[in-house]
Order: C-alpha cells, then sequence, then structure tokens
C-alpha cells in the first residue's frame, strides 16, 4: 500500500511518540465534585475570554435600563431623577440581574447540541459537577453584570447611605438568589428543544413578574388587587431586600425570605436539572 | 492470536428504540482485549446507538452489556472509569483553544495543574498539533479536529477506546493520518471497538468485524472471512465498439455468473472471485476478436457485502431523531 504523506502546515502525527503517549499515563485518583466542579466553572471563564462579546448581553442591556428608565420615568414617578435614581438602583439591580440568568439556561441548551458534552458524560464524574460549575462559571457574570450596574449608577448621581459594603451586600445577595433561581432556567434548557425556546420561555416568565414589583414604582400606588400580588412577588421582596442593603434601612426578614426562596428553587429544580441532563439522550 | 482471552466487551441481546424506531434490534458482541473490532454498517444501521449503550450514555431497553466485567447500567460508574469515547461529532470543545481542551479534560480525569499541562503538551506533540495548541478549534480543519479528538480520549490510559466514525468526512491525507494513529494505538496495545461506514477502514484496521443492518448484527468474522463469504470483487470492462456488447455479453455469461450492463453503451461488468480468473476471461474476450478498452478489478464494496449478505443495498437511512445526540 502507498501512502502519499504530502508536506502540509500541520506536522502528521508521530507514531512512535502517540505509541508512548498511549502508555505513558497511569490513572490518576479521580477529581473530587467540588474540583470537577471549579474545572467546569474554569471552562466557562475561558469561553467569555475567547468570546468577550457574550459579556454585551450582561452589560450593555443594564445600562441601557439604568440610562432609559432613569430619565424617563424619573420626573413622573418621583419628581426628580436624582431622587428616583436612588429608588430604581436596587431594583434596577434585582431586574438585570434576573435576565442574565436565563442565559444560562439558553447557553446550557446549545452546549447539548455539542459533541463535547457526549465525553463529558462519559467521564468517571458526578453527573451534577458540569452543571453547577457552569453555573459557578455563570455567577461571575451575573457579578459583572452588577457591578456594571452600580457603577453607571453612581455615575449618574445613585449616592447608596450604606455606602460600599451596602452595595457590596446588595449585590452578593442578588447573585446568590440568582444562583438559586438559574436552575429553574436550566430545567427549562433541558425540557425545550431549541435556544430560542428557552429564551423566550424564560422572559415570558420574568418580564411580567418584573414589571408586576416594586422595582420600577412603590406599590400603594397601584390598585388594591394588583398591589397584593406586588406585595408578595419574591422579585419584589427581593427589591426591597437590595434597597434596604443599600440604603441601611432595616431588612431582616426580606433578606431571610430571598435566600430561603432561592434555596427552595434550587432544592427542587437542581435535582430536577441533574436528572434531566442525565437521562437526555 | 494468542492474546490475553478475557473479553473487553460481552454484549448480548441488546435492543434500543426511540418512539416507534427500532434502532438496536438484538446486537451480540464479543471483543477480545487488544484486538480492534469493527462494526461496520451503513447510516441507521444502529451503529452509533450501540456505541452509546456501551459508553454507558445509552440505557438499553433489553440486554445486557459488560466492559471488562463491569455491567454498563448496573455498574456504570466502573466502566466510565475504563473507557473513552470519541463521537461521531467531535467531542470537543470547540469554544477552547486545542491545550485548553486536553487540560480541561485532564483536569477533569484527576492530574494536577502541572500534570495536566504537561500531559496536554506531551499529547499536542505527539498527534502534530502542537503548532497549533494556541488555536480554537472551530478554526481548526477536519483532520486536526478528529487528531485532537483522539488525543482528548488518551488524556489517560483508556482500557478500551470507543472510536465512532473517525474518519468520517475527512480528506484522504488526514485520513491516513488518522489510520496512522489508530495503528500506533493499537500497537502500544490498546483495544479499540471501530464503528466505520467504509468496508477498506474496517478491512485495513480491524481484527474482526461485525457487519451490523437494522439493528442487528447480520455478518460477524475475520475480514479475510467475510470477504470470501462475499466472494468477489467486479470485473469491470470497457470495449472500443459498443456494437460488440452482445456478443461480450454472452462469452462474458459463459464465464461469470451476474453480468451487468452498464449505463454506458461500451461498458459491462460481473462478480469475479480473483485476479487470475479476471485475466483469463478478459484473454478470451481478446481471442474472440473483441476489443477491450480497459479493464479493472474492483475490491467487493461494502454495497456488494450488503447485497450479498442481505439482499439490499446499503442505502443510508437518516438516524432516528433521539440517536446522534
Amino acid at each position: 500500500m502507498i501512502e502519499v504523506t504530502a508536506a502540509s502546515s500541520t506536522t502528521p502525527a508521530d507514531e512512535e511518540a502517540v505509541c508512548q503517549a498511549l502508555s505513558s499515563t497511569a490513572r490518576p485518583p479521580r477529581p473530587s465534585a467540588v474540583s470537577a466542579a471549579l474545572t467546569f466553572g474554569w471552562r466557562g471563564m475561558l469561553k467569555v475570554k475567547h468570546v468577550p462579546e457574550q459579556l454585551l448581553d450582561v452589560t450593555v442591556t443594564p445600562i441601557m435600563f439604568v440610562v432609559m428608565f432613569t430619565y424617563l420615568f424619573g420626573g413622573a414617578v418621583a419628581g426628580s431623577t436624582a431622587e428616583y435614581l436612588n429608588y430604581l438602583l436596587p431594583g434596577i439591580l434585582v431586574m438585570s440581574v434576573l435576565f442574565t440568568t436565563i442565559y444560562s439556561g439558553v447557553s446550557l441548551n446549545t452546549d447539548l447540541t455539542k459533541g463535547v458534552v457526549d465525553r463529558f458524560r462519559s467521564l468517571p464524574i458526578p453527573k451534577s459537577a458540569p452543571l453547577i460549575g457552569s453555573l459557578l462559571g455563570d455567577s461571575v457574570r451575573y457579578l459583572i453584570a452588577g457591578v456594571v450596574i452600580v457603577l453607571v449608577g453612581v455615575a449618574l448621581g445613585f449616592r447608596p447611605d450604606a455606602g460600599l459594603p451596602g452595595a457590596a451586600s446588595a449585590l452578593g445577595l442578588v447573585v446568590a438568589f440568582c444562583f438559586g433561581l438559574s436552575w429553574v432556567f436550566t430545567t427549562l434548557g433541558l425540557v425545550l428543544r431549541t435556544p430560542s425556546a428557552v429564551l423566550n420561555g424564560g422572559f415570558m416568565g420574568i418580564f411580567p413578574l418584573t414589571f408586576m414589583s416594586n422595582v420600577f414604582v412603590a406599590p400603594e400606588t397601584l390598585p388594591s388587587l394588583l398591589e397584593a400580588f406586588v406585595e408578595v412577588n419574591p422579585i419584589s421582596i427581593l427589591a426591597t431586600a437590595s434597597r434596604g442593603l443599600m440604603h441601611g434601612i432595616p431588612v431582616g426578614t426580606e433578606i431571610a425570605i430571598s435566600l430561603a426562596t432561592a434555596a427552595g428553587l434550587a432544592a427542587i429544580f437542581a435535582p430536577l436539572t441533574v436528572r434531566l441532563y442525565r437521562s437526555r439522550t | 492470536m494468542q492474546r490475553d482471552t478475557s473479553l473487553a466487551i460481552e454484549a448480548s441481546g441488546l435492543r434500543k428504540s426511540f418512539g416507534d424506531t427500532l434502532a438496536v434490534n438484538g446486537v451480540d458482541l464479543a471483543v477480545e482485549t487488544g484486538t480492534v473490532y469493527g462494526v461496520l454498517g451503513p447510516n441507521g444501521a444502529g451503529k452509533t446507538t450501540t456505541i452509546r449503550i456501551l459508553a454507558t450514555l445509552l440505557r438499553p431497553d433489553a440486554g445486557t452489556a459488560r466492559v471488562f466485567g463491569h455491567d454498563v447500567v448496573n455498574e456504570a460508574d466502573a466502566v466510565r472509569g475504563i473507557v473513552s469515547l470519541t463521537g461521531q461529532l467531535a467531542s470537543v470543545d470547540e469554544d477552547l483553544t486545542g491545550r485548553e481542551n486536553l487540560i480541561l479534560l485532564a483536569r477533569l480525569l484527576g492530574l494536577s495543574r502541572a500534570a495536566s499541562r504537561q500531559r496536554a503538551a506531551e499529547l499536542l506533540e505527539a498527534f502534530g498539533l502542537a503548532d497549533s495548541a494556541g488555536k480554537l478549534v472551530k478554526k481548526y480543519s477536519g483532520g486536526m479536529r478528529r487528531r485532537l479528538d483522539i488525543a482528548a480520549s488518551i488524556v489517560v490510559t483508556p482500557r478500551l477506546m470507543f472510536l465512532d466514525e473517525p474518519t468520517t468526512g475527512l480528506d484522504p491525507r488526514s485520513r491516513n493520518q488518522v489510520w496512522d494513529i489508530i495503528r500506533a494505538l493499537v500497537a502500544g496495545g490498546a483495544t479499540i471497538l471501530l464503528c466505520t461506514q467504509y468496508l477498506d477502514e474496517a478491512d485495513r484496521l480491524a481484527d474482526r468485524i461485525a457487519v451490523i443492518d437494522h439493528g442487528r448484527v447480520i455478518a460477524e468474522g475475520t475480514p479475510a472471512t467475510l470477504k470470501a463469504s462475499v466472494a468477489s470483487g467486479s470485473l469491470h470492462l470497457r470495449l472500443l465498439d459498443p456494437l460488440q456488447r452482445p456478443q461480450a455479453e454472452q462469452l462474458l455469461a459463459a464465464e461469470l455468473e451476474g453480468v451487468h450492463l452498464e449505463p454506458d453503451p461500451a461498458a459491462l461488468s460481473a462478480p469475479c472471485p480473483s485476479a487470475g480468473r479476471a485475466a483469463q476471461v478478459v484473454t478470451r474476450l481478446t481471442d474472440a476478436g473483441i476489443q477491450v478498452a480497459n479493464f479493472s478489478l474492483s475490491q467487493p464494496s461494502l454495497d456488494e457485502v450488503f447485497l450479498a449478505l442481505t439482499g439490499h443495498p446499503a442505502e443510508g437511512e437518516p438516524e432516528p431523531a433521539g440517536a446522534p445526540r
């Protein structure tokens, strides 16, 4: 048999080296679940590094929201933009980061169409590791979105009464809530067929919930039925907690409810996601 | 063949359906350790589904399979610890570089940070990818991607490798490179289950072949016995004068069975068991005054194997919707 090995830009594989490479590595002990999850988090970070454009959706959209709502509604709702910004910004922070969580479901759905998932699933690692890892990576995205919002707010005149520690703790709370919530969207990402269906489904849920909350207006101005809904809307409660932390108003109950809601969502949807991921063919 | 006689894969009665489509319908396999076992069949025959069951990615509806004695359903985790999978879609992350892909897998397999980097460098070098280590995989050519894919499968030496159509869609040169790599892996002692649509690929690489069609193994044996069972390649003849074809057909029919008239009015063909026989037949024709422009003897193709084994050609059928994932 005659084999033509044409010269090319890529050196052909060296048979002896391949042989040696095959025999040279003994199997190390398996990584812990934590280490495997962190490795997947690193994968998420690498993707951001290679495709920085994907940070656009988590930065540009929030900036747009802050600027638009402040100058559009400020005068009408609160009398002045500066005053409205102090009310609005902690809520816009909640809204923007919530919107970002939807992309966790979208990117999981996209990932599933690729061959690399088969390799991950055939590795001796906990089935939940790729999921937890990518959500950890996504949490960094949530954090970036949150920081951008706060910085833009400060540039426009937002002054949190509780200062930097207040803003930081509000940010921490929102990111923690979104880590819990994102399991809902990963479940959606596994149930729905296409990335755009996940995106649409996610927004259909999040959009009305966000607008029927106290993010934009104080509930006292609303019709009583709507007011009742707004009061119990978890997004209102999170926005109140975020506002309280930033302005130094005691909101212990709201913080507790928000964290409990996040834990509850994770307790239901994390196992569901893992189960769906495992049985997905 | 005096090798370790313990079986790497032992499957019996595997069945799997997706909705109404019966993808795998009672597959039995016995693969000896240290050999390359070819699974040959057209698209949609059930090759990928079989590999996915054996690699623990799919649960069979019925039947059992053991990999080095571990049940693929009940001891899936143990199986995952000793196999590696190179899927039909390249099983590498397109959004990362070649080096990052290998480091990622090394870390997931439990190598330390430093060891992972070193292992990645070693593999990139061995597979001729060192120059492109820092390029994103989506910018790799098909051949480079496949090589990276196979490198990723041996980050930690597996006891059994699944290669699902490793050369489909590659140009001949890349195909040769992948074949060289597979031969090197075999020389290094790997046990490989190789799925392919190409008879010559299975013929060159595999110690034994199972021919699979409609979810069933329809023939099994060494490449030599399989080809012998198909009997023959084909003698293709082209005449100088199309008007002589009827005469040539008559003469040929006396010598060989199954003469076939080609669409080209000057061409005809017939199954022919050997080169010697072909030479005899051609001599007979020229002696009779028939002018032969050219003739060739082809190896049996997958189509001919299928035709011989099943009585129907190996037409590609789409994989069932659930299967490729």
